[in-house]
């Protein structure tokens, strides 16, 4: 897209595309970027912003953690009409248990209630309130304060931009497979761009499925068409076919054993001590597979039944359908389950792409890599934002002014970037600080996370643009590093108490919030060497306005 | 690939110019995003009804086919600014968007 209306070749008008695209929503894909790749560790967050649940440490075998929640149910809800229980795996230390109080049969996820449970003692614990890490999760995909379909066009639209960005900034580079190898660090644009190109270069596959299954992730809202076409505009049966149509339906509405059962075995079953055997049978059936959750139905009635699923699922491929063995709590015996599904190519595809984005299967390795390709998308998309400001510089110097938008980009980064890590630090310290027991604590937290965003930009409006990007980024930076502190001193497992526990989650927050205050470490000291630098050189001669009023770091 | 017009020639050509480089982009945007949301939402319609009668299930039809209009959405908006002429990215769009939307209608009228 030339002013001049001349003809150019497809990098030429890609590379314009790629601007302009990325520009135009760069700001909200750095926040969408930023909340999603926290998100991978939204329970590990949310564990660490409930610092009551960290004196709960796993024991070794989940046997024991079974029977003490279940005697602990029967005490606290034994006329439920359903328990679950979610047993502790290596990112949560506690038993989840949410159990449904009679007359509630249809009141749908309202009527359920929840509780944590201790894993040795099954005693209750009850934390503090928070929305954890599911604010940050929720704010990645329907920010705040919006409509909820209002919220996910707006997130749609961008990630759309950001496919096309993607793909034009393919096409732009002819040595893709080169830039990769390429960084010239100190070196002003060439540095920028070199680094834009290996982040991006670097996780491609990453950004490109991200991206693309964060669309189908949608799909209901921004593409409904096929749903409409093909099912005549019923979503109830495409919802129901793609959850698995007939496991469903028993789900719904499972059946007891059959026939008559009265006598001896009229007693309720005494599912303590039932669990035991029922979770050694299972480990028999799917070697190296663990149970993720056990739900009993009708617990406190003879015919009970007792349905144990698997933790996460073996394949990508069969989304959520992890396999299942429902055993009748009396006898102990096996009931017939429902069977896994077999999806075909198209749905295969599709499953994979959305459960990589969600990481719903992810172990620690593969949850580990999934966030530092998201940092690599961070990265991306910030040194994007920044280059486009670095690289008109010569043309702010040779105008002797700053064009608006030049300011607003240039402001609007140092809020985003900077800002948001400021917001999200504030987030965590407001978690520690509030008290207790306060009234409206989950949305003072919430609210606490916006101000720090709001002060970050009014600081970023009236402070030159240099020692706005210095100040703020030291700030985030010491707030980060002194979180593992804080920890201990307001009730949570410190470092040294969560590694010799064998608490890796709690310790994985801790880890992180010291490499992300590194991160922001890193641009306050190259932006300060780089100016002494500068200051070194041009000493003798006549010292250089322009050098100095160098905007980015 | 500087934009500014400014820096670019400061006689007074340059408004006309301007304008015309305004109305190009305009022109392409909207062929980009609204017409390449409509292709891509007639091309769903369409598979999604084409699909399931050349033997494939509902289920594996609507994955197809979404995924597919997504791709069709991206390479439309590609398409509107790789394109030398803006006539022909904008007609090239928007022409068979609206036949196939015009068709989908019809379709689901008739359904």
């Amino acid at each position: 897209m030339r002013l001049d209306g001349k003809a150019e070749g497809l990098r030429q008008s890609m590379s314009w595309l790629h601007t302009w695209t990325g520009i135009l929503l760069g700001g909200l894909l750095y926040v969408i970027f930023f909340t999603g790749t926290l998100s991978y560790f939204q329970d590990e967050i949310s564990l660490w912003m409930k610092p009551e649940l960290h004196a709960s440490v796993p024991p070794a075998t989940t046997e024991l953690s079974a029977q003490a929640a279940m005697a602990s149910m029967a005490r606290i809800a034994p006329d439920a009409s359903t328990w679950t229980l979610t047993l502790p795996t290596e990112r949560r230390t506690t038993v989840g248990a949410s159990w449904r109080p009679p007359g509630q049969e249809n009141a749908g996820r309202a009527g359920l209630k929840r509780a944590e449970l201790d894993a040795v003692t099954g005693e209750q614990i009850t934390p503090r309130e928070t929305r954890g890490g599911g604010f940050l999760y929720r704010f990645h995909f329907e920010l705040h304060s919006m409509p909820r379909a209002v919220a996910r066009w707006i997130v749609g639209i961008a990630t759309m931009f950001m496919f096309v960005a993607i793909i034009s900034g393919v096409i732009t580079h002819k040595k893709i497979f080169a830039d990769f190898f390429t960084f010239r660090p100190r070196k002003g644009q060439r540095s920028w761009l070199d680094a834009h190109n290996a982040s991006a270069v670097l996780a491609l596959p990453f950004h490109i499925v991200i991206t693309f299954s964060g669309l189908l992730l949608f799909m209901a809202t921004l593409m409904p068409w096929a749903i409409e076409s093909a099912y005549q505009g019923d979503r109830q049966a495409y919802n129901a076919e793609r959850r698995g149509g007939g496991a469903q339906a028993e789900q719904r509405a499972p059946r007891g054993p059959r026939g008559g059962r009265d006598g001896a075995s009229a007693q309720p079953a005494d599912l303590a001590a039932a669990i035991g055997p029922m979770l050694a049978q299972t480990r028999q059936e799917w070697p190296g597979r663990s149970v993720g959750t056990i739900t009993v139905n009708r617990p406190g009635k003879p015919n009970a039944t007792v349905e144990l699923r698997e933790h996460g699922s073996e394949s990508m491929i069969s989304r959520g359908a992890s396999k299942r063995l429902r055993f009748d709590a009396a006898s102990g015996k096996l009931l017939d389950s429902p069977p896994a599904r077999q999806p075909s190519t198209a749905s295969a595809i599709f499953n994979v792409m959305v459960v990589a984005h969600l990481g719903d299967f992810a172990g620690p390795a593969v949850r580990w890599l999934l966030f530092l390709s998201g940092v690599m998308g961070t990265a991306m998309v910030g040194t994007g934002m920044v280059l486009w400001v670095v690289k008109r510089l010569p043309e702010r110097r040779k105008l002797g002014h700053t064009p608006w938008g030049h300011h607003l980009v240039e402001k609007t980064n140092i809020a985003v970037i900077a800002g948001l890590a400021l917001a999200t630090a504030g987030y965590f310290w407001s978690n520690r600080l509030l008290p207790f027991d306060m009234a409206g604590r989950t949305g003072w937290e919430i609210n606490a996370f916006f101000i720090v965003w709001l002060a970050s930009l009014l600081h970023a409006i009236v402070r030159p643009a240099r020692a706005a990007w210095i100040e703020q980024c030291i700030a985030a930076s010491l707030l980060f590093a002194l979180l593992p502190l804080l920890n201990p001193l307001t009730g949570g497992h410190g470092l040294y108490t969560s590694l010799q526990a064998g608490q890796s989650s709690i310790a994985a927050f801790d880890l992180a919030m010291l490499a992300l205050a590194a991160i922001f470490a890193a641009i306050p000291f190259h932006m300060l060497r780089k100016q002494r630098r500068a200051a070194a050189a041009t000493a003798p001669a006549a010292p250089l306005a322009p050098a100095s009023t160098s905007v980015t770091p | 690939m500087h934009l500014t017009p400014s820096r670019k020639s400061p006689a007074p050509p340059l408004q006309a110019g301007l304008a015309r480089y305004r109305w190009t982009i305009a022109l392409r945007s909207i062929a980009a995003i609204g017409g390449g949301y409509v292709l891509a939402a007639a091309s769903a319609d369409w598979l999604g009804r084409l699909l399931p009668v050349l033997g494939m299930s509902r289920l594996e039809a609507v994955a197809t086919a979404t995924m597919l209009a997504f791709i069709v959405h991206a390479c439309a908006a590609i398409w509107a600014f790789a394109v030398a002429s803006t006539r022909r990215a904008t007609l090239g769009i928007v022409l068979p968007a609206a036949v196939l939307a015009a068709g989908a209608w019809a379709a689901g009228g008739a359904a």
